[in-house]
């Protein structure tokens, strides 16, 4: 790990840390309502405000970041770890499964998942907590967004296979297994983690948009989606960029401290 | 020389009052454009432009107005109508209109075949309608059974030429449909045989097209008129009304509360998939009585509809002058008379929670539809409300038809917030909801013998005041209705919203009403820019 991973790491362990102990750093309630104090501006007490109903917007922020920091890496890893068996198997035997596994990609790209998901919300039981509603909801995430990572790691792992070094090691009578654990796994590692972080913020915005048709975070729980979909409404954002800044800066920053975490990775040989 | 030129300048000003396109948006696509299929928004709104109607409820004064007729007389015991027709008026095709087009229209209304929705007013009994004329200007109905309002609701009846070849496109109406581009637009034009006459004797309308562009995304709608491509922007959201008010603070109209109802209610279906001691619950008046104290509807007010709403009272809108139970006031909010109340109703608290009688512990879920933010908050509020009772209460949030199909088909929902639209002022365009046997009496639909006492009491009073024709006793019959629906609640009735809208100051004689179309309603006076007075 380099320096500037050991920065991203301990930066985002401050902002995991604030998260966990919001009960402490906040003054309110996440879902306490102060309903004379709509909108307002910041201040000691509220020191980004209140949103619409009076909530203080950096309880808010905190509670939010817990389940958007904790879940979305969820979904990420999920879908990462579908999309390696799937996309990595399928490169790595090649010929017929390959083939059966792209089209089957294709299908499932061209699927409407978005029905999936509605269905899914409508059969829930009514008395669901909202942490198991939006557990839920990332969990179907995860093991909804594995076909786009896995397209690409089926490449990486077909270049790899056909690389010198692996045809070498082929050559030599190495095993299967010790091929696939000491060889490619490894060199497979970056594409992994690029579409692991990837996954992060595009979690992040999908649960917001879900949040517009009901499967998002459900009251009065925060979560970074649903305090972006703010964003709907610019023109009070342009007048008072404390409604969206401290939140849309919080959201850019953790991710690219994890594309940092990500993206520094050496490939080994 | 001095003829040309006053002939010139008469030309001019002609042209000065009367030229003109006023441009607003449909969210839709209207489903037809024959008046007597009209189900949807869009479809009624082309119906108001272009078709003719025999009598017009005056948005502004809430009072009958004649128009294709110039008198008429209920008989019979509200069963029989008479009218004595306007003469020398033409369809837009120049067709002749007689009595004749009145009493084929009738007998479309009334045919089965045709599924009319607009004719489901008038069917108060089984049997045919007989149509026919009884002079050369007059004409009379005679329905099966008696039907209230019977004049009110020709309002909604377009007359349809009984002998034009271009049958639904020869209306009598200030306009009539020019282009249509599915999907796009469609120009209403200048009806050039409309009847009407300003008071100077200028024939009416003034504008010469209205263009109703088809835009579903609100906000496309507000850069459009923010551009000055719009003119009017119907049914605004209180957060868009106050952001155009910011920037453009004469545009905006509040035209008060609206006849649209926000309200709560309660599963109270027998057989609804729900534990015995929830629909307890539920089926307890003082239960509901509680809820319905312990959410602030002030406070949604101010909150949700940031002061564009009033607390609503009961089935007839604070806006209804002539229905509305005077005596009523909405629900006072008090959390302790609340909680008071559900103590003599068994309810106990213990610590932060609310037991019941069995010390099951009061939790239950509200359905809403998704993408609402306004239902959203109010969610919010009212949950806030609740858990100073100890009530937890789940919020979830459903895509539209999940919602419908739990609270019409499944029944397996607890509680609901919803919008109720309602266009209509009399009580009569409620019977589908407060009679025990009807589909729409949400809380308990389709009851084969009424569930409980004051439901029966309800379906008495309703049909009472159908059958009345006396005006001041069928308001007596609604006002007790009205009492019986405050001291029960069925629904809880939370806030009827304003009707906001946006008109461009090009824009000449508005005068906002609140009842639907608030502000088109006077459309064949409105004009674009000319000199004409303004009413504003």
């Amino acid at each position: 790990m380099n320096r500037a991973q050991k920065v991203a790491l301990i930066l985002l362990g401050l902002v995991a840390l604030a998260s966990l102990f919001a009960g402490v750093l906040a003054s309110s309630s996440y879902s306490q309502q102060f309903r004379d104090s709509l909108n307002a501006s910041p201040s000691a007490r509220f020191p980004l405000g209140t949103d619409e109903l009076g909530r203080d917007r950096f309880a808010r922020l905190l509670y939010g970041t817990r389940v958007s920091l904790i879940l979305a890496p969820a979904a990420a890893f999920l879908s990462t770890l579908i999309a390696a068996l799937i996309g990595g198997t399928a490169g790595y035997l090649g010929g017929k499964w390959e083939r059966a596994v792209t089209a089957g990609i294709d299908l499932f790209l061209s699927l409407p998942w978005l029905f999936l998901l509605l269905t899914v919300r409508a059969l829930l039981p009514l008395n669901t907590s909202p942490i198991t509603s939006v557990i839920i909801t990332f969990l179907l995430l995860g093991c909804l967004g594995w076909a786009t990572p896995a397209r690409i790691i089926r490449a990486g792992t077909r270049t790899l296979v056909h690389s010198d070094y692996l045809v070498q090691a082929r050559a030599n009578g190495i095993s299967r297994i010790r091929l696939f654990w000491r060889h490619l796994l490894p060199n497979l590692r970056p594409i992994l983690l690029a579409q692991f972080w990837i996954s992060v913020p595009v979690f992040i915005l999908s649960e917001a948009n879900l949040g517009l048709l009901g499967l998002g975070v459900s009251e009065p729980l925060p979560s970074w989606g649903a305090m972006l979909r703010e964003l709907e409404n610019y023109t009070a954002i342009l007048h008072n960029p404390w409604m969206l800044v401290p939140a849309a800066l919080l959201v850019v920053v953790v991710c690219c401290l994890q594309l940092v975490l990500g993206t520094e990775e050496r490939i080994p040989c | 020389m001095l003829r040309l030129v006053a002939a010139l300048l008469f030309t001019l000003t002609l042209a000065a009052q009367s030229a003109g396109e006023l441009r607003f948006c449909l969210r839709t696509e209207p489903k037809t454009f024959n008046p007597l299929l009209v189900e949807d928004e869009s479809s009624e709104t082309i119906r108001y432009l272009t078709a003719g109607v025999l009598v017009r409820l005056n948005r502004y004064t809430q009072e009958l107005e004649g128009e294709l007729t110039s008198k008429w007389k209920v008989t019979e015991n509200g069963r029989r109508i008479d009218f004595d027709l306007r003469q020398n008026v033409s369809f837009s095709d120049g067709t002749p209109f007689t009595c004749e087009d009145v009493a084929y229209t009738i007998r479309q209304l009334m045919d089965p075949a045709l599924h009319s929705p607009t004719g489901d007013a008038f069917r108060s009994a089984p049997g045919a309608v007989e149509s026919k004329c009884t002079g050369a200007a007059s004409v009379m109905a005679r329905f099966p059974g008696p039907v209230a309002a019977l004049a009110a609701q020709f309002d909604q009846v377009g007359i349809l030429s009984a002998r034009s070849a271009h049958k639904e496109s020869a209306v009598l109406g200030p306009f009539m449909v020019g282009e249509y581009k599915a999907g796009s637009y469609i120009l209403l034009r200048r009806n050039p045989n409309y009847w009407k006459h300003d008071a100077n004797g200028k024939k009416l309308p003034y504008l010469d097209a209205i263009r109703l562009e088809i835009q579903q995304n609100r906000e496309l709608e507000l850069l459009r008129f923010r551009r000055n491509q719009l003119d009017i922007v119907n049914k605004l959201d209180p957060e868009m009304y106050d952001r155009l008010s910011a920037e453009m603070p004469k545009s905006v109209i509040d035209a008060g509360p609206s006849l649209d109802w926000e309200v709560v209610f309660f599963n109270q279906v027998a057989s609804a998939p729900l534990p015995d001691y929830k629909r307890r619950w539920f089926q307890s008046d003082e239960f509901r009585r509680a809820i319905s104290e312990a959410i602030n509807r002030d406070d949604i007010c101010r909150v949700v509809y940031r002061g564009h709403a009033r607390p609503a009272v009961g089935p007839a809108s604070v806006s209804n002058r002539f229905w509305l139970n005077a005596s009523l006031k909405p629900a006072p909010y008090s959390a302790s008379a609340a909680l008071a109340r559900l103590e003599r109703d068994g309810f106990h608290r213990s610590g932060n929670a609310l037991l019941d009688r069995d010390r099951h512990k009061v939790e239950f879920s509200m359905i809403t539809n998704a993408g609402n933010k306004l239902h959203e908050r109010t969610l919010a509020l009212i949950q806030q409300d609740l858990a100073k009772l100890g009530i937890q209460l789940n919020v979830v949030v459903l895509d539209f038809p999940s919602l419908i199909e739990r609270i019409s088909r499944s029944f397996n929902y607890e509680s609901v917030l919803m919008a109720i639209t309602n266009v209509d002022l009399d009580p009569n365009g409620q019977m589908n909801i407060w009679l025990s046997s009807a589909d729409n009496h949400q809380w308990n639909p389709a009851q084969k013998t009424p569930a409980t006492p004051w439901e029966a009491e309800i379906d008495k009073l309703m049909q009472a005041q159908n059958a009345a024709q006396d005006l001041n006793k069928r308001k007596a019959y609604f006002d007790k209705v009205q009492q019986i629906v405050w001291e029960r609640a069925p629904i809880l009735f939370l806030v009827n919203p304003n009707a906001l809208s946006a008109v461009s100051s090009n824009v000449k004689n508005v005068t906002p009403a609140t009842l639907r179309p608030q502000i088109y309603w006077n459309a064949e006076r409105l004009t674009i820019g000319g000199t004409l007075v303004s009413q504003r």
